[in-house]
């Protein structure tokens, strides 16, 4: 088969690039691996490598996936992909010191083990430049707030699979108000149950549909707020 | 009592019980002209057809027709009330009452705002876990152990359909431990005594690798709600 054969090597870096999208559509975290091997090898920067060839490409799996094209195994393969081609990269902008987006606090609410988007948001964060921690699953108010203290986070992000759990949300944005310190973070809320009216209900500043655009809403409202702090 | 088996994808009715009892038909092959005035409608999931016509059979309801909806949206819960909506469109003004056979089932409260607008009630509670366990009895038990896979009758009889293939892993099994390392036990809600089921649900823990319990739950809350809905008085 002609892409068994396919010598990466060869392409010149647009093909190269383009050929990465396909490879994290299909999945293919050794090609993804190479691929970002090779770029690095040609003098590109970690953050360009980033993207250009992962976000960008994830981007169009998160696209497809909205657009019923895609489904879940095949998205959780790209994200693997994609990882592996992070595993690379992390330790490259780590050293180059690029300043962060901002700092995200991220985990699946009390009662929910489910963290399948929460890990797919989590990483597509990272990949728009933001240091992300990750509480993990079945966090109880108690370790939001924790964590909030800890590391001072621009924005705290919560995700809830069952509609048994995600009421809980609005526990932990309760509990913000009452300690009055609602208004110090940007509260983003996911998951497959929710939906933008369930967002506001609770709390939230925003309701994100998906991990594309937990990312994109994550950089916007942080460069709103740094402009109103500024203004 | 012969009850039918569903495939997850299919879509039937079950007409309202003259004998012979249960008719079934694909609904492209219902016309109107099929279609009876005056009948008691239950629109249900396909996961809950056996579950519905058993409640209907045991109870010699003469008036009510059945009619599912694809069993496999138990996995795509987006396009429940979407598809609900349509099907109520479809047969508005065609019986004398309708109810629907789900919970919330993960809609997040899209489903109530459909029947909201169609002035037609549904199961109590959140999915079919809790309704078919008692939602209290099912509250409890996941507050005790939030790491449970539940599978009903349905779902252990079509674990390879809808859980093994509808989640990809017989192309990538490699995807196991993202899917389910979260989990740490699988209880079977049975409705039925059915040692074969037994079976079947045993070996989804044991390939899901999860410790495996059961509780017979029977039919639940689906009882009590039916008979409530197919014995109320109709409307003067």
């Amino acid at each position: 088969m002609a892409d068994d054969t396919l010598d990466l090597k060869t392409l010149t870096d647009d093909e190269l690039v383009a050929q990465m999208h396909d490879d994290l559509y299909d999945g293919l975290a050794d090609e993804i691996v190479e691929g970002t091997e090779i770029l690095l090898e040609r003098g590109w920067g970690a953050d360009k490598v980033l993207n250009d060839a992962l976000v960008e490409g994830m981007r169009i799996v998160g696209i497809d996936f909205r657009d019923g094209i895609l489904f879940v195994p095949e998205v959780l393969l790209a994200a693997n992909a994609m990882k592996a081609g992070m595993a690379i990269l992390r330790p490259l902008l780590a050293e180059t010191g690029a300043e962060r987006v901002g700092t995200v606090v991220i985990g699946t609410v009390k009662g929910d083990i489910h963290d399948i988007g929460k890990n797919l948001v989590a990483m597509m964060l990272e990949g728009a430049g933001f240091e992300v921690h990750d509480l993990g699953i079945n966090n109880p108010v108690e370790n939001y707030l924790a964590a909030l203290e800890e590391y001072e986070p621009d924005i705290l992000g919560m995700s809830a699979l069952l509609t048994t759990t995600m009421p809980y949300m609005k526990v932990v944005i309760d509990t913000l108000k009452e300690k009055g310190i609602r208004e110090d973070y940007i509260v983003l809320v996911g998951g497959a149950p929710l939906n933008e009216d369930f967002g506001k209900a609770v709390g939230a500043d925003a309701y994100c549909r998906d991990a594309a655009v937990a990312a994109e809403t994550a950089q916007a409202l942080v460069m709103a707020r740094r402009a109103a702090a500024t203004a | 009592m012969l009850l039918p088996l569903l495939e997850p994808d299919e879509e039937r009715v079950f007409e309202a019980a003259r004998p012979p009892r249960f008719v079934a038909r694909s609904e492209s092959a219902l016309a109107d002209s099929d279609l009876a005035q005056g009948e008691v409608l239950v629109l249900a999931c396909g996961a809950l057809a056996r579950e519905v016509l058993a409640v209907i059979e045991l109870n010699g309801w003469q008036n009510v027709t059945v009619r599912c909806l694809p069993a496999k949206l138990h996995s795509r819960p987006e396009r429940i009330a979407p598809a609900v909506d349509a099907k109520l469109a479809d047969i508005a003004g065609r019986y004398e009452r309708v109810f629907v056979a789900y919970a919330d089932c993960g809609t997040g409260g899209a489903l109530d705002e459909v029947l909201d607008r169609h002035g037609v009630e549904r199961l109590p509670g959140d999915h079919c876990y809790g309704f078919l366990t008692g939602n209290a009895a099912w509250e409890h038990l996941h507050d005790a152990e939030p790491a449970t896979f539940y599978l009903t009758d349905f779902l252990a009889r079509h674990f390879d359909a809808i859980v093994v293939r509808g989640l990809g892993l017989d192309r990538h099994p490699e995807l196991l431990s993202q899917y389910f390392g979260n989990y740490r036990r699988l209880l079977y809600l049975a409705q039925t005594d059915d040692d074969d089921l037994r079976v079947r649900a045993r070996a989804a823990a044991e390939r899901l690798g999860l410790e495996y319990e059961e509780r017979r739950t029977g039919y639940g809350d689906l009882v009590p709600s039916l008979t409530r809905f197919v014995e109320a008085p109709a409307a003067a």
